[in-house]
């Protein structure tokens, strides 16, 4: 199956997923945009499951895309609430506004 | 179907690269939701339809639905109003729509061509996915069921409004 797409060129779009959203992080300073961006890389790196999956035609790629959703899932939930809470503080949701610790 | 995967997988990288450079957290959501939706087509191309189910079905469904609401909610305000009505214009939808337009085209292709080439044939359906998942991996998934309780029980706690810290509660 899929033996015309190379396996090699799957892996190029999700590791080029994976950087965009790397880059994503890295350069918005918005929250809200910040996670969007972790998204988009664990979108990718489920991606890369999947492919190597059907590469050879077994179901553990799916598997592990499984897992990957259940903790995006819970990550996206415990990340939203940490910042409608911080939203309360920083109105325009800068991170680097909140990157002290005030005990 | 190979021409299938590769623009998809296009669409999918443009949709990323427009999402993350959006100024208006809307038309990034929109961005992102027609990556997912690529990334779904992606997965039915090679083979993986109950992947691609659970992509749209999961992420397009419900974790991008959260985040609107959370936009929504921080929108609030006097400058709400003018906002949703820039929501209406053609140049808020038009770039994802046009994105999208090329996933449906995709789409109705696998559809009128079913039983033919454009979805591999020997694919792994929902059948061997779930005879994995609680065979060898049950262990994992009753982890992943922890996992989502630990993420339910933080998102209420964090979310239950004002308490004060430090107190005895």
């Amino acid at each position: 199956m899929s033996g015309a797409v190379l396996l090699g060129h799957g892996l190029l779009v999700a590791s080029a997923l994976f950087a965009i959203g790397l880059v994503g992080v890295l350069v918005r300073r918005n929250l809200l945009f910040q996670l969007l961006s972790i998204e988009i890389m664990l979108n990718a790196a489920a991606m890369a499951f999947v492919i190597a999956g059907a590469r050879w035609g077994v179901a553990d790629g799916q598997v592990m895309f499984v897992f990957i959703l259940v903790m995006a899932a819970a990550e996206v939930a415990v990340g939203l609430a940490l910042l409608l809470r911080i939203s309360r503080r920083v109105p325009d949701l800068d991170g680097d506004a909140v990157s002290g610790m005030g005990g | 179907m190979t021409v299938l995967f590769y623009l998809a997988g296009a669409v999918a990288l443009l949709a990323a690269g427009l999402a993350v450079s959006r100024r208006n957290a809307f038309h990034a959501l929109l961005y992102v939701v027609v990556s997912l939706l690529a990334a779904a087509v992606v997965f039915l191309t090679l083979g993986a339809p109950f992947a691609a189910v659970l992509e749209i079905i999961v992420y397009a469904g419900a974790i991008i639905v959260l985040f609107v609401f959370v936009v929504m909610m921080l929108n609030l305000g006097p400058e709400a109003a003018p906002r949703q009505h820039g929501l209406l214009s053609p140049a808020t939808w038009i770039g994802p729509g046009v994105l999208a337009a090329v996933l449906l085209a995709e789409l109705v292709v696998v559809i009128t061509t079913a039983g033919g080439d454009a979805v591999a044939g020997d694919a792994v359906g929902p059948r061997e996915v779930s005879h994995a998942l609680f065979g060898p991996y049950v262990l994992a998934v009753e982890l992943a069921s922890f996992l989502l309780l630990a993420g339910l029980v933080g998102a209420a706690y964090l979310g239950s409004g004002s308490r004060t810290t430090g107190g005895e509660g």
